[in-house]
């Protein structure tokens, strides 16, 4: 008798150079407190974490700080450009988030996951912003994870303009719609995965249970980028320990190929010998 | 002289450098990326990098983010 691999399929995948067992990637925002974000990344299984880079509180009442709760050995750092709305700024805030990481020896340091934001209202990614700012940071070295909305010709100039990765949104970041255009994602997968069958794509945002995981990766998602969805669930950590479920379901669904759908049914018990009446027959 | 950190005025003696603000406000611990007009300051370059009347300073760490 032989041995049966447990999950098959779930084959490593590399990014900027970096290989990567799990294909989650969480955000450090938004818990009630660091222990409970230690706990929860934890559960999530990712090796990726994205972190903010902020001014320092000059008069810190509490004197905590989020590096001391994140194992700097065991996760690599994706420093953001959230918050920023033109490309100067988060070309300068990605340089800020370089030199952090250089200081922390982290693998992360030439890393970004860019953001240029149009709005406040939407967080919707100002496409030509992003463009710019991809295009010089990309000049400068940087392996960037670029936050795009899910329109397939945004994704692909993204690319051409240097990006390492695109992130196409589910929904707008935060909102827990889920993935509002399934058809548009695939038509992202398609454009840059075009003669380029490696290149990885994530679905970054407005994901909100599981399901929106597994959706996100039976499209043929390389991963999925969350933060709200498990920061703000009532049980953080349960809710992360799903997202790793969904993930790795949702992946092994996409490469076990599914059925075609079709209008009507299918029997799986054969008609054949049947002793019943069948109608029509 | 006077200059501006994180939005702060703030009055520092002349001939200070970046290396001594950012450990006279107990910030030298943990890591601290230092921006002095909009120019990334390397930490490699704070020891000898001379503040300047009018400066504007922007100290930034790492926090939660998604």
């Amino acid at each position: 008798m032989t041995t049966q691999t447990i999950q098959p399929g779930l084959t490593p995948f590399t990014i900027a150079s970096r290989t990567l067992t799990s294909r989650l990637f969480v955000g450090t925002g938004k818990y009630a407190d660091f222990p409970t974000m230690q706990a929860a990344l934890d559960a999530s299984g990712t090796e990726v974490v994205t972190v903010a880079v902020r001014r320092e509180r000059l008069y810190n009442e509490r004197g905590e700080s989020l590096l001391d709760f994140l194992d700097t050995d065991r996760y690599t750092i994706l420093p953001n450009t959230a918050g920023c709305f033109t490309a100067e700024d988060a070309v300068r805030v990605a340089r800020l988030g370089r030199e952090l990481l250089d200081q922390l020896g982290n693998p992360g340091a030439s890393w970004v996951k860019l953001e240029v934001l149009g709005d406040k209202k939407t967080l919707l990614p100002d496409p030509v912003g992003t463009l710019e700012a991809t295009r010089e940071l990309a000049k400068d070295g940087f392996q960037i994870l670029c936050y795009s909305s899910d329109d397939p010709i945004s994704a692909a100039r993204i690319k051409d303009a240097g990006a390492t990765a695109v992130m196409p949104a589910g929904s707008p970041i935060g909102s827990g719609q889920g993935i509002l255009n399934p058809a548009n994602i695939i038509l992202c997968l398609e454009a840059l995965k075009r003669g380029d069958p490696t290149y990885p794509v994530i679905v970054d945002a407005g994901v909100c249970a599981a399901s929106d995981v597994s959706v996100a990766m039976e499209l043929g998602a390389d991963g999925v980028l969350l933060n709200t969805a498990i920061a703000h669930a009532t049980e953080p950590v349960m809710m992360a320990h799903a997202m790793r479920k969904a993930c790795e379901a949702g992946r092994q669904s996409y490469l076990a190929g599914r059925i075609d759908k079709k209008l009507y049914a299918t029997a799986s018990s054969p008609f054949e010998g049947a002793i019943s009446y069948i109608p029509g027959e | 002289m006077r200059i501006t950190v994180n939005n702060d005025p703030r009055d520092i003696p002349e001939g200070t450098t970046l290396a001594t603000l950012i450990h006279d406000l107990g910030l030298d611990a943990a890591p601290c990326a230092a921006e002095i007009n909009k120019a990334l300051i390397p930490k490699r370059n704070h020891q000898d990098h001379q503040l300047n009347e009018g400066d504007t300073i922007e100290l930034v760490t790492l926090v939660g983010g998604g």
